[in-house]
């Protein structure tokens, strides 16, 4: 089923899919940022795949690899009970962003005001893209970057 | 702080539902537009019990992790721990023996239990039914001395450890046990008598909250909030882990989607987690609690007291810490609030490189605002206490 | 031959200052103050069976106005801190503060960016009641432990003291009359 969920993105958007991983059954899209939101939508309408739930979207800073940000999504499909992961990176390293999945799925709201306020990522098209974590009034601060000490200042 | 701009002809009203507040459930606030006493918009400001749990994990070794994900559902202690553990025994290919999975099966059932009686007494409270609260409490008091009993702590025992437990159950655990939920349908019709059919509280639960199961799915609710609203959707049945395809539980299903047909879904589900505990009890097989590789479980401490293998096995671990093999996964358990999980990226290092907790009342919280609009303050304190937060689960 | 003979059984005599101290300690009303994991050993030290009752404390005020103890239960991040301050400072006198738990007393096992180091750098603290979470009998022994800090404070002779320092010193002249 994975294959072919795969090969469903492939034949769609052929020159967004980067890699793939499989790992312990998991399987991770690797994609490019720019089609992201064409990309969910077509995951969530077609009858096959069914990803009509978005679990989470996480950000990860790979910080001193480059690309630097990473935006995973982890969707799931109720008719099949099959999981998906797609990662797509930032391009830019000093000022990561990617469009915003709001527009495909409600939920992605608090998900990408969470991953720009702990990590910094600013989501184009977000309708209220404020922290919401940290206090308001930060700023610059982007706790869950890598050279951000545990401990703070 | 509020999204919306008021000019100063409107005649709204900003109330602040402050962080302390008696029927937040924590330390939530919600800056509230009213227009009376209808809301015309509400905006939870989240964050104040944002303890930096994601970022400290990554700073320590996966077992010392324990304790910090151990906290991130305070109302279910072990049920959290559940998903890390699995998620770690994803990354590293193990799975631990059968008598560690049922008894793992029959914590986390226990601490289902748990949970809802704390939810069935607070929100009843909050709507101003004092009783349900003592009465939950009373079988509450019963659960916390079984985990005391088996593991020693109340509410964060840390029993779960990465391939398998941290000790096998003490004897006579089964017998009083078994008492328990033997006992729990017959304590559980007290509450039932006391809410199911009042007058008073369907008047402030029906039609109070509504979400179709179109809005569900796009809202991401999952567990009972899901289910309230007639999604036959349950990761213990759909996306069975840890043996519980081997037991024979019904998944209850609401059929509104409103605040009383969720608390009739947690009803429910809490005689089923007892029968479920009912049946890994009866058939829990014998065998070790931990699995057999050295890289991953300590040994036997008669064995490291007498063997220079062992020995050197049990500093390995404890200094170094296990290392699993570098790789992503994501896990997900049907927590007590919905879809708990963790998704954990290895570098091959004993730190995890990144640990992200997707928290079931983070995202059931985010919907509060679209079912508040248009209702009374009054149908907000039901709204919240149905979504059954945990601050600590929202802010991590 | 004190007046207590002559008094008979029938009359107790005492100082003010003892019958004010023992009428505070025994109706402390706690002030609605649950965090974090604290607070729900609070919630069940105010339960059933480890009720709270019988020490005359089973009325959480949600007011800080109407309250006189704050326990402080659960981890005190930075963004709750300026409302922990601002709710005791609410509080009118006298009052009382106990930290419960690791994280209040001193941040716990949360040593990150988020997390005040303890409440005490901020309030003045009566009690710490460590653990993490304190059992309910850990909350009530500490509770004890605040009695006896009532018991023994002398608010009579106190505001007097304060009294005596607010009014302005008189001169003592040489050759006085």
């Amino acid at each position: 089923m994975s294959t072919a969920i795969i090969e469903k993105v492939k034949a769609q958007f052929p020159d967004e899919v980067v890699d793939t991983d499989e790992f312990r059954g998991d399987t991770t899209i690797i994609i490019r940022p720019e089609k992201i939101t064409e990309i969910c939508t077509l995951l969530r309408d077609d009858p096959e795949t069914g990803f009509r739930y978005l679990s989470s979207i996480s950000a990860v800073d790979y910080q001193p690899a480059s690309p630097r940000y990473a935006v995973v999504y982890h969707l799931y499909s109720h008719g099949s009970h099959q999981r998906v992961a797609l990662k797509a990176c930032c391009a830019d390293d000093e000022a990561p962003s990617i469009p915003s999945v709001v527009s495909v799925w409600n939920t992605a709201n608090w998900h990408e005001r969470e991953c720009y306020d702990l990590m910094g990522i600013k989501f184009v098209g977000h309708p209220d893209l404020r922290r919401i974590l940290t206090p308001a009034e930060c700023e610059g601060y982007y706790p869950l970057r890598k050279d951000y000490p545990v401990r703070g200042y | 702080m509020n999204s919306a701009e008021t000019s100063p002809r409107t005649e709204t009203m900003l109330l602040n539902l402050g962080p302390q507040h008696p029927s937040t459930h924590g330390v939530l606030r919600v800056w509230l537009e009213l227009d009376g006493e209808i809301i015309v918009n509400a905006d939870p400001d989240i964050g104040y019990l944002h303890r930096g749990i994601e970022k400290m994990c990554e700073n320590r070794t996966y077992h010392q992790c324990l304790p910090l994900t151990n906290r991130v559902d305070y109302l279910a202690g072990e049920m959290n721990n559940f998903g890390y553990v699995l998620a770690v025994e994803k990354l590293l290919g193990v799975e631990v023996p059968k008598r560690a999975q049922y008894i793992r099966v029959i914590m986390a059932e226990l601490t289902r239990i748990a949970s809802h009686l704390f939810w069935l007494g607070t929100s009843g409270h909050d709507l101003g039914a004092m009783t349900p609260l003592f009465y939950a409490f009373r079988e509450r008091e019963q659960i916390m001395d079984l985990c005391e009993l088996a593991w020693g702590g109340r509410l964060f025992p840390c029993y779960f450890r990465i391939g398998g437990l941290a000790a096998d159950l003490p004897n006579g655990f089964e017998k009083i046990a078994l008492d328990f939920v033997k006992s729990f349908p017959k304590k559980w019709k007290d509450y039932d008598n006391l809410l199911t059919k009042n007058r008073i509280w369907i008047a402030r639960t029906k039609d109070v909250g509504v979400m179709t199961p179109d809005e569900v799915l796009d809202w991401g609710w999952s567990g009972p909030m899901a289910r309230g609203s007639g999604v036959d959707w349950d990761l213990r049945r759909d996306n069975p882990y840890s043996s519980y395809e081997d037991f024979d539980f019904v998944v209850p299903l609401g059929k509104n989607g409103d605040t009383y047909d969720r608390y009739l879904v947690r009803m429910q589900e809490m005689l089923q987690s007892a029968r479920i505990v009912q049946q890994a009890l009866e058939k829990l097989p014998p065998g070790d609690v931990n699995v057999d590789d050295p890289r991953v479980a300590l040994p036997p401490k008669e064995k490291v007291y007498k063997n220079i293998e062992s020995l050197i096995n049990h500093f390995l671990i404890i200094e170094e810490g296990i290392k699993p093999p570098a790789g992503e996964v994501y896990q997900a358990i049907e927590a007590t609030k919905g879809e708990l999980g963790f998704y954990i990226i290895s570098d091959g290092s004993a730190h995890p490189f990144r640990v992200k907790i997707r928290a079931p009342s983070f995202v059931n919280l985010s919907a509060v605002p679209k079912l508040a609009k248009g209702r009374l303050l009054s149908d907000l304190i039901a709204i919240i206490g149905t979504v059954d937060i945990v601050l600590a689960d929202v802010d991590r | 031959m004190g007046i207590e003979e002559h008094l008979g059984n029938n009359i107790l005599t005492t100082t003010l200052e003892k019958m004010v101290d023992w009428s505070r300690k025994n109706s402390l009303w706690p002030a609605t103050f649950g965090l974090a994991c604290c607070a729900i050993e609070m919630i069940v030290t105010a339960a059933n069976r480890y009720d709270i009752a019988r020490f005359g404390m089973e009325a959480f005020r949600a007011s800080p106005r109407q309250s006189d103890l704050m326990i402080v239960a659960g981890t005190v991040t930075k963004k709750m801190l300026p409302a922990v301050v601002r709710i005791y400072e609410q509080m009118t006198n006298p009052k009382w503060v106990i930290a419960m738990g690791a994280c209040a007393s001193s941040g716990g096992i949360f040593d990150s960016y988020a997390v005040v180091q303890g409440i005490d750098k901020y309030l003045p603290v009566d009690v710490y009641i460590p653990g993490c979470p304190p059992r309910p009998e850990g909350l009530l022994y500490g509770i004890l432990k605040v009695h006896e800090k009532i018991l023994k404070d002398p608010f009579l002779t106190a505001q007097y003291r304060e009294k005596q320092a607010a009014k302005p010193r008189r001169h003592h002249e040489h050759g006085h009359h």
